[in-house]
């Protein structure tokens, strides 16, 4: 520990810390506008130099490091003087368009000039103007306004992982510019909008709305991936008009995803629905509460009554909140009906019934970043759990080794230790060769089917990175939990787990993946799963926040079935299209903002939330519409006057900061069958990140990013050979009855045999299940 | 004063530019200096030891002593350590460097590998300026000579010790002789001083210990080792060892570069130089490159060519940069030139420098233009008090220094200028004088 002393207060702070750290640490301000506690120190602003004893000249605070003895005065008249004469700098070529910058009331500089600005310039001459850049559709530029801190080229390359900004020219010419006729394309790219102390990055959907001052801040959780981060909700005359990070060190740190930031915009999306509508003669009608509600009421009491409690089947989303989920499972075990579900994606329910628990990330989230050996299997991660990568990058510059398994090989932004890729059908082979390696090495036993396969290097070096492990982990992305074979690919990982020693977790797909197991959303023993529910089809379903279509794993079998039902009735915030064809009844419910309720995140966070703003036009919270439904089909247990009594039901009435008793990865036994492939072309789907879930469909501004490219067909080199296929031709795919046609790229990530094709868009709705066989002719 | 020519000697003026080969270097002498060190095992700390003697400073502009800084690599490093060789000889009014690289390469070669064995370092770059094609070439090919001999390579002259040397060319930006924006730019990013601590001798070329020294401190160093330290300062003055190369530029009659001894009087040199030009009056010289302040002719008179003279007078030896300017020199006009290079050459990266050295060259020009007001002069010293001392490197101070001291020996003439709306040289004094056209509504 080092002594100092600043303005006079005396403290011991760590060996290494800075004097800013130091301040920090007392409390004290030093003004500053290129430093932030997350990027690296640039020392350019110089707003922060101090003076420092025995020192010459005024020193920068964010790169001093501390010496014994040191004392620093932040106040004095050096100190002041410095400050002052750097702020005159910073201001001579600012715009000082205040009342028609959109940063304005929230702007750093702004608060500093009060503080340390004259309140007449001595600069007389031109200033300086800078061309506005195209960054994309989330990012607004004014260059003009930019004081060069550098804090978002510091953050592309640091945080982000790519530098997609960088400071080009010299001296006064210097601007803050993305590459050449290229735009910032990170799904992380909305943190440098915060991270600007200037007007300079504002955000492109928000701009021109409103004032910072105008806007009440709300606290709210994301309900997109597993992570849950938390948001502040800006609202203004109960319209959601921003979306901002809440700060928590120990699951978003101060960051968010572009999902999560701008997808508040569909919110506002004028395909809300906000009349309960009935399908009446082949019209849709809107209807009164009362009716639509009666109408349900009967229609599935009728249902049950002339075919039996299980031709009723109910698909809840994972988006759903907790109470939504015990409620809508609680409404159908009422009626007797044990077919609920909301693992719409998964495809692979072997393991139902010997689970211990609900599966979950094996550790809480902070912990990832002490992590020293990671394998991640089957995801998109980048893309699928962007702040999850951000956090596995960082603990890959410090060291870690970071190796994946998986059917395409993207760039992850991170250093990668090793990685093997293969076709889906051939993912538990992989693994089954880490799992023979690691054994061999610990002298562990194995299955026959594992022994007998044949390991190659790439496996060799991930069980040998694992087998040093100090802190080991080894995570299921959602590509592993959507496989065809994801029971076998747990019950591996959770043997080399065992092996290793290491740690085992799944990467939760959406904000209540967990939340559903708790919830018991769940087919009971003799109920069907989502799968079978659509396979085998029933007379009614009740849909809750999913766009069947989009959101189940076959989307042609969920098509099928609900087009034969008698029954279906859609709940949702959203006119969805395909319900319009489907359905027979749309509820109009709540999204996140204008509901209570709570998500359970993937590390078993339990986050309650309240509504931001009032429902939209006759919009009412899910929960409240399956309380009613449940005293109309006269069901007992449906008495809750709030969302904390439903949540007390599941939780008890002291909901717990964690639902640690609940999660469990540990199964029973599975049969590892090991198999080679066939040689058949076979589907790789991811599902997108601007199409995972029906808010994100709809938000226009992310629809507009380049990750919102509708969907093509990728195969490597050998594999278009085969097909007799050329990049940028149009192809028709088919699989099962449906087709699609879609332009061929060639991706050289991709293993032979591979046809990568995302999920979860319209123009693939045609299509069968996100893996397996699939035929490719060239048009 | 007798005049013994260390890095230039034996060259002839006349056939200088075909005797740079490494056989003519060795008949000079050459190389023997790298041959000694390796035949009498000569240990890195005693080469170390006899530069120290020599009081050899840095020939850059920071006059740092080269032994010294030497001795701050880390004798024990588990890890590449490097060498650069500052080449990127940017600064106005000098033009050493290139002289000695276009007519003596192997010397900068031989020093360089000297300093590589007496730093355990494995590997160097020569950073060469970028608007000097045809000396990066000359170096590629000197190099391939010194190759070829087994003077630099593996096990050099069949010993141990392994020297691997690179040339590197930038692209002409000034900044990039700051030696951390060297080392930025041959890592390929943009050049951009870094914040110190740490130095490059903790961590400098991608991350590791790091000594950068320039092309004439380096040349001096094989005469050195061969006729000791003690011989070396002996040449010069006490703490100012050796000789210097002066690039004299301006209103001389003989414009060009002087291998004299360090202290030797500035009138001397001028001297040599052939005096002013047309028999003017001397009215000022910056003795050390455009950063140094400038000193009015009465100063500069009396001071002697050595770090300590020059500091004493008020500026500084810098480059070793002389430019000399006579009566017809119009001081607005001349400092305003400076403050353009600056403004152009600041890198953009902390804000003082970047939106002051605008600043300031914007006044001065406004002043030059006969748009000068009553308390510009004021504005401008009060600008470069805030730049001076809070940049991140040494432009910012560069920068400032010439307008404080432009002004501070030349108030009347700026005065004059404000008052006048014109220059209180006559136009036709200063077309005489520099015979550059200058047009009458600028003065």
């Amino acid at each position: 520990m080092l002594d100092i002393e600043i303005d006079g207060k005396a403290l011991q702070v760590a060996e290494g810390s800075t004097i800013i750290d130091a301040a920090h640490q007392l409390g004290t301000y030093i003004p500053h506008f290129c430093y932030h506690k997350k990027l690296s120190i640039a020392a350019n602003c110089r707003m922060c130099l101090v003076q420092v004893e025995k020192a010459p000249k005024p020193m920068p605070a964010c790169a001093t490091p501390v010496t014994n003895g040191m004392k620093v005065q932040t106040h004095s008249e050096q100190a002041v003087k410095a400050q002052k004469g750097v702020m005159e700098f910073l201001l001579i070529n600012h715009p000082l368009d205040c009342p028609i910058c959109d940063q304005g009331g929230e702007c750093l500089l702004q608060d500093l000039a009060v503080g340390y600005g004259a309140s007449a310039s001595r600069y007389q001459e031109e200033k300086r103007v800078v061309v506005n850049k195209n960054l994309g559709p989330l990012v607004a530029t004014d260059m003009t306004r930019c004081i060069n801190c550098t804090r978002c080229v510091r953050f592309t390359q640091e945080i982000a992982g790519l530098m997609e900004l960088g400071q080009a020219y010299r001296g006064e010419h210097a601007e803050i510019m993305s590459f050449i006729g290229q735009t910032v394309d990170s799904e992380l790219s909305g943190n440098i909008i915060d991270l600007c102390p200037v007007g300079a990055l504002t955000s492109k959907p928000f701009r021109f709305s409103a004032r910072t001052w105008e806007l009440s801040r709300r606290k709210s959780v994301s309900p997109h991936d597993g992570l849950g981060s938390p948001l502040i909700v800006q609202t203004k005359h109960d319209k959601v008009m921003r979306v901002l990070p809440l700060e928590n060190e120990d699951i978003n740190e101060c960051w968010l995803s572009d999902k999560d930031r701008f997808s508040y915009e569909a919110l506002n999306s004028p395909e809300r629905l906000t009349r309960p509508m009935l399908k009446h003669g082949g019209q849709w009608i809107e209807v009164e509460w009362q009716q639509a509600l009666d109408y349900v009421a009967h229609a599935f009491k009728d249902i049950a009554k002339n075919h039996g409690a299980a031709a009723l089947g109910a698909l809840l989303s994972p988006h759903a909140t907790l109470e939504e989920l015990h409620l809508g499972q609680k409404l159908m075990r009422g009626l007797d009906c044990g077919n609920v579900d909301f693992r719409l994606r998964q495809s692979d329910f072997s393991l139902d019934g010997k689970r211990q628990g609900a599966p979950w990330l094996g550790m809480r989230i902070a912990e990832i970043s002490s992590l020293d050996r990671v394998l991640v299997v089957g995801s998109f991660l980048r893309k699928d759990h962007p702040l999850i990568a951000h956090r596995l990058r960082q603990i890959s510059k410090r060291g870690a080794q970071v190796s994946l398994i998986h059917s395409a090989d993207e760039d992850q932004l991170l250093k990668v230790f090793a990685k093997a890729i293969a076709l889906p059908s051939q993912l538990p082979q992989l693994l089954a060769q880490v799992v023979k390696c690691s054994a061999l090495a610990k002298g562990a036993a194995v299955d026959a089917s594992i022994a007998a396969v044949t390991v190659t290097p790439a496996a060799q070096q991930i069980a040998e990175s694992l087998l040093s492990a100090t802190h080991g982990a080894i995570f299921l992305g959602n590509f592993a939990q959507q496989h065809a074979q994801a029971a076998v690919l747990q019950a591996l990982a959770q043997q080399l787990a065992n092996i290793t020693g290491a740690r085992f977790g799944f990467l939760g797909e959406a904000a209540n993946s967990v939340g559903g197991y708790v919830a018991k959303a769940l087919p009971g023993e003799q109920g069907l799963n989502a799968a079978q529910m659509l396979a085998t089809p029933r007379h009614g379903y009740l849909i809750l926040n999913a766009e069947a279509e989009l959101d189940c794993a076959d989307p042609q079998q969920a098509m099928a079935a609900l087009k034969q039902a008698a029954t279906v009735v859609v709940m949702s915030p959203f006119k969805l299209p395909g319900a319009l064809d489907y359905a027979d009844v749309l509820l109009p419910v709540s999204p996140f903002s204008e509901t209570s309720g709570s998500f359970v995140n993937t590390e078993g966070r339990v986050q309650s939330f309240s509504a931001v703003v009032r429902p939209l036009g006759e919009t009412r919270p899910a929960w409240k519409v399956l309380r009613v439904l449940g005293n109309l089909m006269q069901l007992p247990g449906f008495d809750q006057d709030s969302s904390e009594d439903v949540r007390a039901e599941v939780l008890g009435l002291a909901a717990p900061e964690f639902v640690a008793d609940r999660l469990s990865n540990l199964i029973g036994e599975v049969t590892i069958s090991v198999t080679a492939s066939t040689g058949d072309l076979e589907r790789v789907a991811d599902v997108p990140g601007y199409f995972a879930d029906a808010l994100v469909r709809r938000a226009p501004s992310l629809q507009k990013a380049r990750d919102a490219a509708p969907p093509a067909l990728r195969m490597n080199a050998a594999t278009m050979q085969r097909c007799g296929v050329s990049a940028g031709q149009a192809v028709r795919v088919k699989q099962g009855v449906g087709t699609a046609l879609l332009a061929a790229l060639l991706d050289a990530g991709l293993p032979d045999g591979a046809v990568r094709i995302s999920a979860a868009h319209p123009q693939v709705a045609g299509l069968a299940g996100m893996h397996g066989a699939i035929t490719v002719e060239a048009l | 004063m007798s005049v013994q020519p260390i890095l230039t000697a034996g060259i002839d003026p006349a056939t200088a530019d075909a005797t740079w080969h490494l056989d003519d270097y060795v008949r000079r002498g050459g190389y023997a200096a790298l041959r000694k060190i390796l035949a009498e095992n000569i240990t890195p700390e005693a080469v170390i030891n006899e530069v120290k003697k020599s009081s050899l400073r840095g020939r850059g502009g920071a006059g740092f002593p080269s032994g010294l800084k030497w001795s701050f690599m880390p004798r024990v490093y588990a890890g590449a350590k490097y060498l650069c060789c500052n080449s990127d000889e940017g600064e106005p009014g000098t033009f050493k460097d290139r002289d000695l690289l276009r007519y003596n390469p192997h010397q900068v070669i031989e020093g360089m590998a000297i300093a590589a064995y007496a730093m355990g370092t494995e590997r160097g770059y020569n950073y060469i300026h970028g608007e000097v094609w045809e000396l990066y070439s000359r170096f590629e090919e000197a190099l391939a000579e010194a190759r070829a001999a087994g003077l630099i390579g593996q096990n050099i002259l069949g010993s141990a010790f392994s020297f691997e040397l690179f040339a590197h060319h930038g692209y002409g930006a000034y900044i990039c002789g700051e030696e951390t924006a060297l080392l930025d730019s041959i890592e390929g990013k943009k050049g951009q001083p870094r914040y110190k601590p740490p130095f490059p001798a903790s961590f400098g070329l991608y991350g590791k210990p790091t000594t950068i020294n320039n092309t004439e401190t380096f040349a001096a160093v094989p005469w050195i080792i061969i006729n000791g330290g003690e011989k070396y300062l002996e040449l010069g003055k006490a703490n100012n060892g050796g000789t210097k190369l002066f690039s004299v530029s301006g209103h001389v009659v003989r414009p060009g570069n002087y291998e004299v001894p360090m202290g030797l009087p500035f009138a001397e040199l001028l001297k040599m130089a052939g005096g002013m030009r047309g028999g003017r009056k001397l009215k000022a010289c910056i003795p050390g490159g455009s950063s140094a302040p400038v000193l009015p002719a009465e100063i500069v008179m009396d001071c002697t060519m050595d770090y300590d003279s020059i500091a004493k007078a008020g500026s500084m030896l810098g480059s070793g940069a002389v430019i000399v300017m006579d009566e017809s020199t119009c001081m607005v006009r001349a400092l305003e030139r400076l403050s353009y290079f600056y403004f152009e050459e600041s890198c953009g990266q902390c804000t003082p420098c970047r939106e002051g050295t605008g600043w300031l060259y914007r006044v001065v020009h406004r002043i030059e233009h006969g748009q000068g007001r009553q308390d510009d002069l004021d504005l401008l010293n009060s600008v470069t008090d805030n730049i001076m001392g809070r940049t991140i490197c040494a432009l910012g101070d560069a920068a400032s220094l010439p307008v404080r001291s432009f002004i501070k020996h030349f108030k009347s003439e700026f005065e004059y200028h404000i008052e006048h709306k014109k220059c209180l040289v006559p136009p036709e004094v200063q077309r005489e004088g520099s015979k550059i056209y200058v047009r009458p509504s600028q003065c």
